[in-house]
């Protein structure tokens, strides 16, 4: 079953949108010579997408494998555990026996550590032990309080000196992009959405309840333990490149089922992506170039992001 | 049966009140023997000498002061709040009444930077109105089939209005001076700079005389119109004081988080929801907790510290964890 002649229209829309903003980054208010433009400009971009890929998957397969639309892993504070699980690991690095590892190791074992934790949350969270929606969401934002707390205290004990560097780290921007991790970012990204990509008829029928999936032989328990790891992975690359986003995900998923009125994650998940990277890339052409203003786009994402989910709130509230 | 019931815990009441008071005391004597230059409270009585007395009247006793009276009244506040709201599981930090307050503060710094004290007061105050009733009246709108939607939202509203001073903050450079004001600790507090915390007690002073009648507001509209209390009346006051607590708190340290969550709901394990019997309590216990995170804060890195608003934030999220998981049959 394909799209609506709606969902194609605007799909189609929103790809040209993503793709000229693309095009708008990389030319726009060109003055200095294009080697150093499509390297400096180039990695931006780059990290931007990834970033735009990663939020958007993650959000999408997330609120595919908890049935709802609210609940994304940002709301339930995956994203300021990678902090936390960071900050903490720079005391091992400190030591002499992480001090030669090299950065690409050091993301990928902090990477592990922080999806171990994510999954052992979600088993408690999702064994059927918590119930309702409106607690999960609670216990999620509350954690997520925790999480930064606990991330700004050991920053604080250990090194009380650099906290005011390290404090950079704890709010989104995307103007001071976390270059080092670019590749292995990117490696990492690409196999996640080959993996989601390959697994989306899957998604599908695990769209449809537990016990659907089940008698339509998934095995469940493996198959949502997969998707698991793959969401916790696809938010500590976001997270390393940009800075925790507590509302971005939401936008873009509800913009990309808005946009496609389908269930069929081969629409849905393409879409999140092409809908982060208008939000993200063409917001920054906007902002930058189109309005030349120096307001923080991670922050006004922040606040739509944030009244779309209390208008999300109140209607699931009232019926 | 009330009136027995309440007659047998009386005493149990009153040793606890007593014990609150020797834990403030003793905690308050502490806060005043550490800081970052040694200093031994009997040495004012042995030996005495200015350098003593001076940090002792400049620093110390100010700030022990200080803490005192803000633990107490941001305690209050939250029960009051909670009544207002008939929910447990609120309070002025998760509810937009501290980010609005916080709001002001910005607004002040960036319109009048050199505002009279007073006037700064009355200006946050009323931003810290104007987010307690945004957040009411967008209570009153929904239907409240799970009490936990309550919290939910207020955290919501909370988060939109800071994420909007946040970038205001940004546009005009202050965006360093906004944490420190949502991140409230008393390492700034010398004598002279902490004397509108007693507006704060004295409004908690005003709550203790009122407290019957917000017994009866946490009743609802019905019951409290019905044994002949004017409803809008009583609540539009409770919303100020809550709001001018707020708002002379976060002028002086910044914003302490979860005082008003953990305290009031600690405390209502021993009293119910007596409001008359518990506010005492209440206060006391508040005092307590903002004494113990301040020394926490100020021994555990020491010659550093850890702002008592980190240290609250942990504590009190923690606890919020365990009231959701332990109540979850009767939340859910």
């Amino acid at each position: 079953m394909g799209l609506t002649k709606r969902g194609r229209w605007l799909l189609s829309l929103t790809a040209v949108l993503a793709l000229g903003s693309v095009l708008g980054f990389m030319t726009l208010n060109v003055h200095s010579d294009w080697a150093f433009i499509v390297q400096y400009r180039g990695t931006r971009l780059l990290a931007m997408l990834l970033v735009a890929l990663s939020m958007g998957l993650a959000t999408v397969v997330f609120q595919t494998i908890t049935h709802n639309r609210i609940l994304t892993p940002s709301l339930m504070g995956f994203d300021v555990l990678y902090v936390l699980v960071h900050t903490l690991a720079l005391l091992l690095w400190g030591t002499e026996f992480g001090k030669g590892w090299p950065l690409e190791s050091r993301f990928i074992l902090e990477v592990t550590v922080m999806v171990s934790i994510a999954l052992l949350l979600f088993r408690w969270l999702f064994n059927g032990s918590v119930r309702g929606l409106h607690m999960l969401i609670l216990l999620g934002m509350v954690g997520g309080l925790l999480f930064r707390e606990l991330a700004d205290l050991s920053a604080r004990v250990f090194n009380p000196s650099e906290f005011s560097i390290q404090q950079g780290s704890s709010v989104a921007n995307f103007n001071r992009v976390n270059l080092q991790l670019l590749w292995v970012g990117l490696a990492a990204a690409v196999f996640c959405s080959g993996l989601l990509f390959h697994l989306r008829r899957q998604l599908d029928v695990l769209s449809l309840g537990r016990d659907v999936a089940i008698n339509l032989g998934v095995p469940y328990r493996k198959a949502v333990t997969l998707l698991m790891l793959v969401i916790g992975a696809l938010l500590s690359i976001s997270t390393a490149l940009v800075g925790p986003m507590l509302f971005f995900g939401l936008l873009v998923a509800n913009l990309a089922y808005w946009i496609t009125g389908s269930h069929q994650h081969r629409w849905t998940l393409p879409a999140s992506v092409l809908a982060a990277i208008v939000c993200l890339i063409g917001g920054q052409v906007l902002f930058e170039h189109l309005l030349s203003t120096r307001l923080p786009l991670a922050m006004v994402i922040e606040l739509c992001g944030g009244v779309l989910f209390i208008a999300l709130l109140l209607r699931g509230v009232k019926q | 049966m009330a009136v027995t019931s309440s007659t047998q815990v009386q005493p149990r009441i009153v040793l606890w009140l007593l014990g609150l008071v020797v834990l403030v005391v003793v905690l308050a004597l502490v806060s005043l023997n550490v800081g970052a230059s040694r200093m031994n409270l009997l040495h004012l009585f042995t030996q005495p000498d200015d350098r003593i007395t001076q940090l002792l009247f400049v620093s110390r006793w100010p700030r022990t002061l200080a803490l005192i009276l803000a633990g107490a009244s941001l305690a209050v506040a939250g029960l009051l709040l909670q009544m207002m709201a008939r929910n447990r599981l609120v309070e002025p930090s998760m509810v937009g009444t501290v980010d609005a307050a916080a709001l002001g503060v910005l607004l002040c710094a960036i319109v009048a930077p050199s505002m009279a004290l007073w006037l700064k007061f009355s200006v946050v105050s009323l931003f810290a109105v104007m987010g307690t009733v945004l957040f009411l009246s967008v209570l009153k709108r929904i239907p409240l089939r799970s009490a936990l939607i309550v919290p939910l939202l207020g955290l919501v509203l909370a988060g939109v209005i800071a994420a909007a001073s946040g970038l205001l903050a940004h546009q005009f450079e202050l965006s360093q001076a906004l944490r420190s004001w949502n991140s409230g600790d008393f390492s700034a507090i010398l004598r002279g700079r902490y004397e509108l915390l007693w507006v704060a007690a004295g409004i908690t002073g005003l709550a203790m005389l009122l407290a019957d009648r917000f017994t009866v507001l946490g009743m609802g509209k019905d019951f409290a119109t019905n044994v002949g209390v004017n409803y809008p009346a009583l609540l539009a006051l409770g919303v100020l004081l809550v709001s001018m607590i707020i708002a002379s708190v976060v002028v002086i340290a910044g914003a302490l988080p979860f005082i008003g969550l953990i305290v009031p709901n600690l405390v209502r394990l021993l009293t119910g929801d007596n409001v008359r019997r518990a506010i005492p309590v209440v206060a006391l216990a508040g005092s307590a907790l903002m004494l113990a995170a301040d020394l926490l804060g100020r021994v555990l890195i020491h010659p550093y510290e850890i702002p008592s608003a980190t240290l609250l934030a942990i504590a009190g999220s923690l606890v919020f964890i365990l009231i959701l998981v332990r109540g979850r049959r009767q939340w859910a």
